[in-house]
């Protein structure tokens, strides 16, 4: 979230599209309620089905499943069209006005530049014109041809509310009716808030639905403001800290990244990471780079750690392509990765086409699973019937259980989708030989270490040398963790201005990343979360409710990153002369010194107003990309490419059906299922009466939502002789399950490029561990395809077919 | 707040408040704010450490199926096109109404085997229930079930152990969304107008309070966004009444009454002819298990 949870409640218009709060986040929704409530707030809700939170809301629009960037393209037009637009804003705080290098075009579906042999785009033209000053060249009227505005406007024009009835199925009536709700915000008093989640990344063009929407969010001027913002609505307590902490397999905490096979040095890692500012003046706070990755380095290997060897930067992996979880399995898949540690995960349920995943699974010599409950992962091999139709005596992975805490059971911090660190305390003991993660992993470290220790090896060093400053070394206990996480000074630091006084005393916590530095003085795990142990203690543990102007803020309620910021790019939220947008949108101002208010300034406190620095600070422009440059792999725009099994074409670009560089394997291609076959649009979700595949474990749960259900519409419903609570089968190109019928007037019929499209909601509970009825998981049908930029699967738009069946119960 | 006695089933004096008036309570269901999350469901269950059986679906969002003598409210979901065409999927959270003038109490034979507090909830007080399923017939809402296990009534207690203590119900303070809250019967009206300004604004023209009259009024209250049609909500009834056949029940009965003993003893009887002898399975006994530990607590 670029904003807060608290903060929703102060939206004029609430959008829920590719999500389902008050379904997946109910908790989180009663700010959608309250700002109903108390701030006459619009709720707008577009899904493929009329949701639960369809059920609150003052419009709601079908869409066929996949078609959001057509849908959000034409409310770009319209906004454009209708001169919808925060005009000092757009020309202000956006690259609106910078001109795009001569060579940039767009025809037929492709940017300039595309391989179709690689699936890549050569994406040099993507960049902006500079000057001879080194500085972007602009154009204040944003009348230049190749100014990002014009191009932008010239790429939308395709995108018209007919289009989007025919891409989309969405009513045009209904498309325009949201359209002038959103528009309303463009007054620069007012904001949308836009509530999205796994429904606009899971899909082969994931990152582009929601820059789509991002585009939107700039040209409205609601980036930064209060009630407004791009927010991921993150779908687990801790999976915002699952990022932060770099749990990814190509970063490293803070959002670094991870070096590639062509940066054999850390000068050459540096220089496309260090961003010179491309416009006079601009903050471009990635210069600070250096002094995160060395304080990184420092925490994890200490004294080990010098300039001489480059702060050990030999020591961290370099990549050669990106290990996702799809590329993961597709390499046990092919016997390349024959051991695995599966660590709160279940993948059996959850990873695309189960039957790949199963046979990656036993191709394994071992699998380790560490989880607080018996996942069907850690079951992989036992025959379940139906449910898991294995032949148990010819898989020889050995598999281990470790089995784990539940949150409940540990001590520690959760970030939570607004970026609020909360300590939370253990509720219960673990019961019988359970274990904490952190203990888990420690001994394993030390049996690791030990071995190196006796028997040698190619390469030791990072193990032996990792800083493991521990009380008990077995147990490290989440306060040492956190403090470490947070930063320590290493070397006293001498203050600048005064000889006699020392600006970082060596061995105190580092009390914020600003005095980070590159020399090997200090270290800090995550520089993000610098700040959250200060020398004044446990930020995290905080819990003042108070709200100054009731603003939604609670600054003193535990603690936010970055630096206790509650709400980004806030410098966004006031004018070119630092006063704010309106009244009600107050977060910070210029008050002829310096930046106060409500929010800690995500700005240079003594930048002037009238010196014209950006309020994108982390940008080198200063300035927000309405056009991204070569950021994203599939286009600086969004453009609209249809899911990789579609019932239609795309009417937009015969030829270029699918996004032409999202990531297929060999052999998955083979297996996408064509509309002749498969004619009904699938897709996949949660319910509120469960959580993931956790609490069908949990009788209470499982007893208000006990049975695998299927979602269709009447007509459909008719037309196959299915009624409701009758047995059904969906099937796939790759596999099909049984689940019962729930006949609904929610799964509406569309029509798409002239062609009658139905709809099939498959939620994904169920399996056969647990206390409900055992079920398939809908991963038995899903396909095997990734978004181009962050190999997301599309999980949520495929093909299959239905038919009744009889089931003798 | 204490609980004094108001009224007590099938005992002719009825029993004053010895504290003095007490203020009415109320729980308010705005049904505009309810996102069907089952919270407050589980929240029943737990508070009250029951456990519904898992069973199947059968076509619906709804599960169980029906109030049972574990599930003492239940989400009832009905998807419904308005007249302007736009389908609305109106999700009704049922249970007890806990009305002013308790049909159950006025049709109970037993002696304070259904009580009414002074603030207006309705308790059955099981060591009283004689099983014989006339609270059923005397409800308006079709709200009490009797147990397969112990074969007595039950239903929602507007969590009056909570009440007691100064705590709303169970299912108010886990309702994510404010959809239930809990307050002073005249608090809870007032917090109902601003709902109903809000939802004509919106176009709900029909927007209004349920608090039925035909029962006295309720202390269970609903925000419906069309006050006007209470049936598309799950069939709310749209004017409840007690029905007069309780009126005539109690003629019958009060004499009856006076040797409750021997009513005991012809219930079992009529029981045993209706319905057979009991017997006793396993999930019987797990109920049984669990009655004993919340007897125990």
């Amino acid at each position: 979230m670029t904003n807060l949870w608290m903060d929703i409640k102060n939206a004029d218009v609430i959008t829920i599209m590719g999500g389902n709060a008050a379904e997946a986040h109910p908790c989180g929704f009663k700010w959608v309620t309250e700002a109903k409530a108390h701030n006459k707030a619009k709720l707008i809700v577009v899904d493929p089905r009329f949701t639960r939170s369809a059920a609150l809301a003052d419009i709601f629009c079908p869409i066929r499943a996949g078609t959001d960037i057509a849908f959000l393209g034409g409310v770009i037009k319209y906004l454009l069209d209708n001169n919808k637009l925060q005009h000092e804003y757009v020309k202000a705080f956006t690259n609106a006005s910078y001109i795009v290098k001569d060579g940039y075009g767009f025809e037929d579906g492709l940017f300039t530049g595309y391989n179709a042999e690689q699936r890549d785009y050569n994406r040099s033209s993507w960049d902006y014109e500079m000057g001879d000053d080194g500085f972007v060249k602009l154009d204040e009227s944003m009348q230049h041809p190749r100014s990002v505005f014009q191009l932008m406007k010239k790429h939308y024009e395709r995108y018209t509310p007919e289009m989007v009835e025919r891409v989309c199925g969405s009513p045009k009536d209904k498309f325009l009716q949201i359209c002038e709700v959103i528009a309303t915000t463009s007054a620069p008093d007012k904001a949308m808030t836009s509530m999205y989640a796994l429904g606009w990344t899971q899909h082969s063009k994931g990152s582009q639905n929601i820059r789509a929407m991002a585009v939107i969010q700039l040209l409205l001027g609601n980036i930064g403001m209060r009630g407004g913002g791009m927010n991921a609505l993150r779908g687990h307590s801790n999976i915002q800290g699952l990022t932060d902490i770099g749990l990814m397999s190509n970063l490293i905490p803070g959002y670094l990244t991870l070096a590639n096979e062509r940066e054999p040095n850390y000068a050459e890692y540096m220089k496309t990471r260090q961003f010179k500012p491309m416009r006079p003046g601009q903050t471009s706070f990635w210069q600070n780079y250096g002094k995160f990755f060395v304080s990184f380095t420092k925490s994890m290997w200490g004294a080990a750690a010098t300039k001489d060897n480059d702060f050990c930067y030999d020591w961290l992996p370099k990549l050669d392509v990106t290990y996702d979880v799809l590329r993961a399995f597709e390499l046990m898949h092919q016997g390349r990765i024959n051991g695995y540690f599966c660590q709160g995960f279940n993948p059996l349920m959850s990873f695309p086409n189960r039957k790949k995943i199963a046979g990656a699974l036993a191709k394994l010599k071992y699998l380790v699973v560490i989880d607080p409950l018996q996942t069907e992962t850690a079951r992989f091999w036992e025959n379940h019937g139906e449910h898991n139709d294995v032949n148990s005596a010819s898989i020889q992975t050995e598999v281990f259980e470790l089995p784990t805490t539940c949150f409940a059971e540990d001590e520690g911090s959760l970030t939570n989708s607004g970026r609020w660190l909360q300590w939370h305390w253990a509720g219960a003991d673990a019961p019988w030989e359970t274990k904490g993660d952190i203990d888990i992993m420690a001994e394993l470290h030390l049996r690791l270490k030990a071995l190196y220790q006796k028997e040698g090896g190619v390469f030791p060093d990072p193990i032996l040398n990792l800083v493991w400053p521990y009380k008990d070394p077995k147990k490290p206990h989440p306060e040492e963790i956190a403090k470490e996480v947070n930063g320590y000074v290493l070397e006293d630091v001498p203050d600048p201005n005064d000889a006699t006084k020392k600006l970082l005393t060596a061995g105190q916590q580092m009390p914020g990343f600003a005095l980070l530095r590159d020399d090997g003085k200090t270290a800090c795990g995550c520089w993000i979360y610098s700040g959250s142990w200060t020398p004044a203690g446990n930020q995290m543990a905080r819990r003042d409710t108070a709200d100054p102007e009731n603003a939604g803020l609670a600054p003193r309620w535990a603690w936010s990153w970055p630096a206790n910021r509650r709400i980004l790019y806030n410098r966004a939220s006031a004018d070119l002369n630092g006063k704010p947008w309106g009244p009600s949108k107050k977060l910070i101002e210029w008050n002829g010194t310096t930046w106060t208010g409500l929010d800690v300034p995500d700005y240079g406190p003594a930048n002037k107003p009238e010196a014209g620095v950006g309020p994108f600070i982390m940008n080198p422009e200063g300035t927000a990309r309405l056009f991204t440059r070569g950021m994203m792999r599939d286009g600086p725009f969004p453009e609209h490419y249809e899911p990789f099994e579609t019932p239609v074409g795309n009417p937009m670009h015969q030829k270029v059906v699918s996004n032409p560089v999202a990531r297929v394997f060999r052999g998955d291609m083979e297996v996408f299922g064509t509309a002749k076959d498969f004619p009904y649009v699938a897709t996949t979700y949660r319910l509120t009466e469960h959580f993931h595949f956790w609490s069908k474990h949990v009788q209470v749960n499982a007893s208000l939502q006990p049975e695998l259900f299927v979602e269709l519409g009447e007509d459909l419903a008719k037309e196959k002789g299915i009624r409701n609570g009758d047995w059904m089968k969906v099937s796939s190109n790759r596999g099909s399950i049984k689940a019962k019928a729930v006949v609904t007037k929610r799964m509406m019929t569309l029509k798409c490029d002239g062609k009658v499209v139905h709809q099939v909601g498959i939620p994904i509970h169920w399996g056969f561990t647990g206390a409900t009825k055992k079920g398939y998981g809908a991963n038995m049908l899903t396909p095997y395809v990734g978004d181009a930029n962050i190999e997301t699967p599309e999980y949520k738009a495929f093909l299959v077919d239905v038919e009744k069946i009889n089931v003798v119960s | 707040m204490a609980l004094d006695l108001m009224r007590r089933s099938a005992s002719s004096t009825p029993a004053g408040s010895l504290s003095g008036p007490t203020t009415e309570v109320a729980k308010l269901i705005d049904i505009s704010k309810c996102i069907g999350c089952k919270a407050c469901q589980a929240a029943c269950l737990e508070w009250n450490d029951l456990r519904e059986e898992v069973g199947v679906n059968t076509g619906v969002y709804d599960n169980p199926h029906d109030l049972t003598e574990n599930s003492w409210t239940l989400m009832r979901y009905s998807e419904v096109v308005a007249d302007n065409g736009n389908l609305e999927w109106l999700i009704r959270k049922d249970g007890c109404m806990h009305c002013a003038d308790p049909g159950c109490l006025k049709a109970c034979p037993s002696p304070g085997a259904i009580v009414q507090y002074t603030n207006g909830i309705v308790d059955f007080v099981k060591e009283n229930c004689i099983g014989c399923g006339y609270c059923v017939k005397g409800c308006p809402f079709n709200i009490p079930r009797i147990s397969k296990a112990d074969h007595k009534a039950y239903k929602c207690t507007l969590c009056s152990d909570r009440v007691n203590v100064g705590q709303g119900p169970a299912c108010a303070k886990a309702c994510p969304t404010q959809a239930i809250t809990f307050g002073t019967k005249a608090a809870m009206i007032a917090q109902a107008q601003t709902r109903i300004t809000d939802l004509k604004e919106r176009g709900y023209k029909n927007a209004g309070l349920y608090d039925p009259p035909g029962v006295g009024g309720t202390h269970v209250m609903y925000v419906l966004q069309h006050a006007d049609r209470p049936q598309i909500f799950a069939g709310l009834a749209k004017d409840p009444t007690i029905s007069p056949l309780v009126d005539l029940w109690k003629g019958m009965l009060k004499p009856i009454a006076m040797v409750g003993i021997g009513l005991t003893a012809l219930a079992g009887v009529f029981h045993y002819m209706t319905k057979g002898p009991n017997r006793v399975d396993a999930h019987d006994e797990e109920a049984a298990a669990r009655e004993m530990r919340r007897k125990a607590s």
